[in-house]
């Protein structure tokens, strides 16, 4: 589909929307909507999240090639010097990130070095939380991203998700962000607009989640007016790996391939929505046995949805207005377990590439021998991150977000 | 809440959605007798005799070789899928026509507790044992329960078991088994995740019989110490300490309480009873799930089978196209039985109330209400016009509609397909 005007989509959302809105729910008003959706400053930036589900392998991410201790760990999962993609001395790519390497030759891609919390836990599910949230003493129940959401008026289309499921991230305390479908092209039909419509309304003395199901027809009627406008969903036939190359146990990530969901992305960067942040993910990270083909088959997914991503954005002058930034709830074990496979780890590389990005090495990489039982010890905590991007991507003071965090990647832009 | 708000309160939670003919006969025999015989059903369940567990081929797989060619490897793809599509249907159709819809759903809890994918597992076979296995101890204590999952051939191969030996073991499954199965988070240190898996080293699956073994020699034999406890643990020693600690009945009684009366109340104290059934009787009766009416939502597949119940459709009795139409709903809603998306299970809450889902739900609950039995709609057009908001409530086991959903309904009742297909979708009726 050609590229939306601006004009085109300000009539196909925002003022349809709004009218659907103005009649129902009450989530949010008229008055915000035509702020946030057709008005976009176009000085205003865009954060693209990419949460990689299972706990991605840093160290056969971002190789320590030059250090001795990262072969003698793992002997035989680590990657032979002729093979990594230099980036200096003593660090190199995983041979399966070309696009990346390419990138970096350019000064297009940042790495940020050991990036986690302190008291690592190495549950998925709790360090996922802990990313999540911003909250690693006790993960509570917004995301850091759905915070920000309730403090930048609440309207779910300032935060896409392509996945079906909510992620925790984009969840705030009074609003949510908008989980869209990827592979569904038609509107819902059958029900008359009115019936949905009267189904926005909310109900006095009802609960929490009845009120959310509410709030939901609300949404819909927005959000399915936004995309519409600008999808062009190749179907996304999720087919099982085949094979005896058994998959890492699923902890989660969504099931659309990440191009088409980056695609869609750029789709909705191009049309000029009102959209600040995008949540995309991959998951499958999980790589407990036969690790280095698995990673290897991923980290290419990755390679090649990011820097057709990349290379698609800086055509344009908002594509060039998008920052990415990807990681995983955690790193793996330095040493490789007998299933050529490595168990769950701690910090990790956090990638960061886009407008104004400053490329090269942020923070200090961990000692592969100064170990925390086994693991890296983290040198940059994540809401150091968090909050450079908070600032300087989505223009917002972080203190309400991240519990007045005082950290800052310094150089990032 | 009146006797009938009890037992359909009661009704809508412990099974996959009653018909409003068993919500009659449970307000006849009364709260008390309601839960007994939901309990201790104590007779034939007819609607499983009549969905046999099929009978599955052995695992393609098992007769391919190294030389096997490759459209043989294709061939044996192609039938994996078949078979656990004819798994998958088989089970839903069967969570529709049992009897005993406490067993069914509380089946189903079970495999969202040990949350184990086909997607890895690939064999419908093992799928199926697991699930055999998950039914044989449902009701029964943990114990038991934990020592045949760990050993379940399925769980092995999904948490990579199969290549936990003593050499250097693997942590998956020891780590998964405490802290999503057994104890939860907090309960155990990372030194027992690590002994954990030395316990557990030595287990095998044999793709080829299905059968997971015991191999000697992969085994660590050696000394462990587990929850303070030191002895030379093995799988059915480890999984016996483990069910044992208090930590462990009060994990699960709560993961029970989460799934049947949700988060917003807490669960009450002492929930965690000497088996499942004493369990469930002790959160059914108490006054905090009472309280939770109203507050639930429901999982897709909760919606999906209540709803085909009520409105009297077979899965398997549908033609081919809406067959696939409705798996297709479950995709899109993200919840298709034998695949959880994470060994941490399927969300819950509010994460199924999106956009996303909203539109899944639309379009199901349209396929839904063309596919109702004349004769269900022929119950709702028998009342006159201005009363089928009232039937669709009687009907789908609603206590009552809201002035905002008898707004939206009241337009509709002229036109039944519609009227149901937004009752399917409605606040009241999506969350229970």
């Amino acid at each position: 589909m050609d590229t939306l005007t601006r004009r085109k989509f300000m009539l196909a959302s925002g003022v349809v929307g709004a009218s659907a809105l103005a009649a129902g729910a009450g989530a949010y008003g008229l008055r915000d909507l035509l702020d946030t959706a057709g008005d976009r400053d176009p000085r205003s930036r865009t954060l693209v999240l990419v949460t990689l589900y299972g706990g991605n392998d840093g160290l056969n991410t971002v190789i320590p090639y030059g250090d001795p201790a990262y072969r003698a760990a793992r002997p035989e999962l680590a990657y032979p010097d002729d093979e990594v993609l230099r980036l200096d001395d003593d660090f190199g790519l995983n041979p399966a990130l070309a696009g990346l390497h390419q990138r970096w030759s350019g000064g297009g891609l940042a790495i940020v070095r050991g990036v986690g919390y302190p008291k690592p836990d190495r549950s998925h599910f709790r360090s996922m939380d802990i990313w999540h949230t911003a909250q690693p003493d006790r993960p509570g129940n917004t995301g850091w991203l759905g915070r920000w959401l309730d403090g930048a008026g609440g309207d779910p289309r300032l935060a896409v998700s392509f996945e079906p499921a909510l992620p925790p991230l984009l969840a705030g305390a009074r609003s949510a962000g908008a989980a869209v479908p990827v592979a569904e092209r038609k509107a819902a039909k059958g029900l008359p607009a009115e019936t949905l419509t009267a189904f926005a309304a909310p109900e006095a003395g009802e609960s929490a989640a009845r009120g959310r199901a509410a709030a939901c027809f609300a949404d819909l009627r927005s959000v399915d007016e936004m995309i519409r406008q600008v999808r062009d969903s190749a179907e996304t036939d999720e087919a099982d790996p085949d094979g005896e190359q058994a998959p890492a146990t699923a902890t989660g990530g969504a099931r659309t391939p990440l191009d088409a969901q980056l695609d869609l992305v750029a789709q909705c960067v191009e049309a000029e929505v009102s959209t600040r942040v995008f949540s995309v993910s991959l998951g499958g990270f999980d790589t407990h046995a036969d690790e280095k083909q698995l990673q290897a088959v991923l980290l290419g997914q990755v390679d090649r949805a990011l820097t057709g991503f990349a290379d698609r954005m800086s055509r344009t002058e908002a594509g060039r207005k998008v920052v990415v930034a990807v990681y995983s709830e955690f790193g793996r074990r330095v040493r490789a377990n007998a299933s050529d496979g490595t168990d769950h780890g701690t910090a990790s590389d956090l990638l960061l590439l886009g407008a104004g990005v400053r490329g090269g090495w942020h923070g200090a990489p961990p000692s592969l021998t100064d170990l925390d039982d086994g693991d890296l010890k983290y040198t940059t905590d994540f809401r150091d991150v968090y909050a450079t991007l908070l600032e300087r991507v989505l223009d917002t003071d972080p203190g309400p977000v991240l519990a007045d965090w005082r950290g800052r990647l310094g150089g990032l832009f | 809440m009146t006797d009938r708000e009890a037992v359909a309160h009661l009704l809508r939670r412990a099974t996959f959605g009653p018909t409003a003919d068993e919500v009659d006969a449970a307000e006849r025999a009364g709260p008390a007798a309601t839960l007994d015989r939901l309990l201790n059903p104590n007779r034939a369940d007819r609607g499983a005799a009549a969905t046999p567990v099929p009978a599955l081929p052995p695992d393609p797989y098992a007769a391919l070789s190294k030389e096997s060619s490759r459209e043989q490897r294709q061939k044996a793809n192609t039938e994996r899928r078949e078979q656990l599509q004819l798994l998958t249907s088989w089970w839903l159709d069967r969570m529709v026509a049992a009897e005993d819809g406490l067993s069914e759903k509380l089946l189903f809890f079970w495999h969202g507790h040990w949350a184990t994918s086909a997607q890895k597992v690939k064999s419908a076979r093992l799928m199926l044992g697991q699930l055999e296995t998950l039914r044989r101890h449902a009701r029964g204590p943990l114990g038991p329960l934990v020592a045949a999952m760990v050993r379940d051939p399925a769980l092995i191969l999904w948490l990579d078991g199969q290549k936990n030996t003593r050499k250097a073991p693997n942590e998956n499954l020891a780590r998964e088994l405490m802290e999503l199965f057994t104890l939860g988070i907090g309960s155990y240190t990372e030194a027992d995740v690590k002994a954990g898996a030395r316990a557990l080293t030595g287990w095998v699956v044999d793709r080829r019989t299905g059968v997971a073994r015991f191999e000697a020699r992969r085994h660590d034999p050696g000394e462990k110490t587990i929850l303070g406890r030191t002895g030379r643990f093995d799988a059915e020693t480890y999984a016996g300490l483990l069910a044992a600690q208090p930590a462990a009945a009060t994990f699960v009684a709560g993961r029970l309480w989460f799934r049947y009366a949700g988060s917003d109340v807490p669960p009450p104290a002492g929930l965690a009873g000497a088996d499942t059934v004493a369990t469930l009787r002790t959160l059914f009766s108490s006054p905090a799930f009472a309280q939770t009416r109203g507050t639930l939502v429901k999982q897709p597949v909760e919606w999906v089978v209540g709803a085909l119940r009520q409105l009297g459709i077979r899965p398997s009795k549908l033609p081919e196209q809406q067959r696939k139409q409705l798996l297709a709903g479950l995709n899109a809603l993200d919840q298709v039985p034998l695949r959880p998306p994470s060994v941490g299970g399927w969300p819950a809450g509010a994460a199924w109330l999106t956009t996303s889902s909203l539109q899944a739900r639309l379009r199901t609950a349209g396929m839904l209400a063309a596919a109702t039995a004349p004769a269900v709609l022929a119950r709702l057009t028998a009342a006159p016009v201005a009363g089928r908001p009232d039937a669709l409530a009687r009907l789908l086991v609603v206590d009552a509609w809201g002035a905002r959903t008898r707004a939206a309904l009241t337009p509709l009742a002229g036109e039944p397909r519609k009227l149901l297909a937004a009752g399917l979708v409605s606040p009241e009726y999506t969350v229970s």
